[in-house]
């Protein structure tokens, strides 16, 4: 499953994005593109509303195809890693279906690729136990709080074990203290399964806390005006949220944003939804 | 339960009030008339079931109704099965096929202006005329077919909306595990359709009855209580209460097959939320 050594986890070369292209009201969501994220890293993408760093996130899953330029994901072409299931994806709203009991919704992906039901049981039980929720495997999503429920999308996105995690404001909805839990939950669990991970944010405490880069990106075109190394070490606890280097790194990722104007472009064009 | 005893009051209190030959406004007979013919007292409904049909026969009329009843449930069960397999075949493709929606679903709702009175005879004939080996089409079938013909358009409608009423985020989740469209279809959108399609399954069960009922009085099939309705109503004037029994037990059925459909949206639904409920 994982790459030979060496290989990218993901590298974006030129890519551009034009939403309605030729049309009246054409949108430039992203111009001139270029990252490299080795495998290990955790890199958030940050910036205002209409930055163009959902789509970025989208188009590293294919979920949407680049204007110019190209993806490449775990060394092979966006497509290809997405039909190879290289990656799990956790959005905003957990989207768990409700239908389905926590197991059989972490069960989901191992199930459109065709594992057995014993062998898709035990992975299921195994990454609730990850995602510490053992107790509420026969539950149903609506009997779960919003954290819990993040959690076991979490779980369903890492269920495959995927080299790479991307993440699109996953803890949006939470609230501040579920959501720092969440942030110690994340990093505990990419840790242990050694996952690589993109996470769109806009807190910038949350940017800084989690990642090892954080890439700020202005609109009008979405492009990337900086990236920032946070050195804050490997092993980062609720201690790590009160040191001056943390604070030093959330003043530095503020000032990168700050010459940035909020693009008033409205609806957002992170929400504009191609025609398929 | 009230509401039937309200019914009743309502039907019992037009009859002590009511004009004896109707009410005539401007010359127009409007208010229907209230004498024993016309509307027998609910009683007498009641104890009617107890007699035999006719002099000629002992068996109380509540079994040849029920006898009926069972026999047009059946024709209907079936009816409705048809309909839902063509309504639910349609849907997909509709939902599958943006050109397929276009071009058919005008088609299905002319389909439905047609009077199924002129259809009945015409779907009589076709069936007589198949032969397809050892197969002989029984007259029943062509009664089964009116009332799929009924119950197969809100299914259509109903499934084709559920199915293309799946949350954007869910149907990108099934795209980031490369899920086919076919996968999509049973582990996606159908669940999520559900809610859609029950209401839908509700309104065909009771127009399969609906359906059958004006198949078997237009066909002349023997046997059912759409049958029966119409040998009683040639007896109103000598045995009023007769008519209504046999209509009862075409409402009961309806009410007896919108039950099924409940039973299953229970079952269906048994582990999803319940706003409603609270």
């Amino acid at each position: 499953m994982s790459a030979p050594e060496g290989t990218n986890a993901v590298e974006v070369r030129g890519l551009s994005k034009v939403f309605n292209a030729g049309r009246p009201g054409a949108v430039e969501a992203l111009v001139g593109i270029d990252l490299v994220i080795r495998p290990g890293e955790f890199v958030s993408l940050i910036g205002p509303s209409g930055c163009g760093k959902s789509t970025q996130l989208r188009l590293i899953a294919n979920l949407t195809e680049p204007t110019t330029g190209e993806v490449l994901v775990n060394g092979k072409p966006a497509r290809a890693a997405r039909l190879d299931q290289d990656y799990g994806m956790a959005f905003q709203q957990a989207g768990l279906f409700e239908w389905r009991s926590v197991t059989k919704n972490v069960e989901l992906p191992l199930e459109l690729k065709g594992w057995d039901r014993a062998k898709r049981r035990a992975r299921a039980l195994e990454m609730l136990e990850l995602v510490k929720l053992s107790e509420f495997a026969d539950h149903f999503p609506w009997q779960l709080s919003g954290g819990m429920q993040q959690r076991v999308a979490i779980a369903r996105a890492l269920a495959a074990h995927p080299p790479l995690l991307l993440m699109d404001e996953p803890f949006g909805a939470l609230d501040e203290m579920t959501r720092e839990h969440m942030q110690t939950e994340l990093l505990r669990i990419c840790a242990e399964t050694s996952t690589t991970v993109v996470f769109v944010t806009h807190s910038i405490p949350e940017a800084v806390f989690l990642s090892t880069r954080v890439v700020v990106m202005s609109p009008r075109p979405g492009r990337i005006t900086d990236v920032i190394d946070v050195a804050l070490g490997p092993e980062r606890t609720v201690d790590t949220r009160e040191t001056e280097a943390f604070f030093a790194r959330v003043t530095e990722v503020r000032e990168a944003l700050r010459g940035i104007q909020p693009a008033d472009v409205e609806p957002d064009i992170e929400q504009v939804v191609e025609e398929r | 339960m009230l509401a039937l005893l309200l019914v009743v009051g309502v039907w019992e209190l037009y009859k002590l009030i009511g004009p004896q030959d109707g009410g005539t406004i401007f010359g127009w007979t409007i208010l229907p008339r209230a004498n024993d013919t016309a509307m027998p007292h609910v009683w007498e409904m009641l104890s009617r079931y107890a007699q035999p049909e006719n002099r000629a026969s002992d068996t109380p009329i509540l079994i040849v109704v029920l006898q009926g009843a069972w026999f047009t449930f059946r024709i209907a069960l079936t009816g409705l099965a048809l309909g839902t397999a063509v309504g639910l075949g349609l849907a997909v493709l509709m939902a599958r096929f943006k050109v397929v929606e276009r071009g058919l679903l005008p088609w299905l709702v002319l389909s439905q202006t047609v009077p199924l009175i002129a259809l009945a005879p015409l779907v009589v004939s076709w069936g007589g005329r198949l032969h397809v080996g050892e197969f002989e089409w029984p007259r029943w079938l062509s009664a089964a077919v009116l009332g799929a013909f009924l119950a197969f358009f809100p299914v259509a409608v109903g499934t084709l909306k559920g199915l293309t009423s799946t949350p954007l985020a869910s149907l990108e989740l099934m795209a980031s595990y490369a899920a086919s469209w076919r996968q999509t279809l049973f582990k996606l959108r159908f669940p999520a359709a559900l809610p859609y399609m029950v209401p839908a399954l509700k309104l065909a069960a009771t127009a399969s009855v609906v359906g059958v009922i004006v198949a078997e009085i237009s066909t002349g099939l023997a046997g059912g209580v759409g049958r029966l309705i119409i040998e009683y109503a040639r007896e109103a004037t000598s045995d009023p209460a007769k008519v209504f029994t046999a209509v009862f037990g075409a409402a009961a059925l309806g009410l007896v097959m919108y039950a099924i459909v409940t039973i299953i949206d229970l079952v269906g639904m048994r582990n999803r939320p319940r706003e409603a409920a609270e």
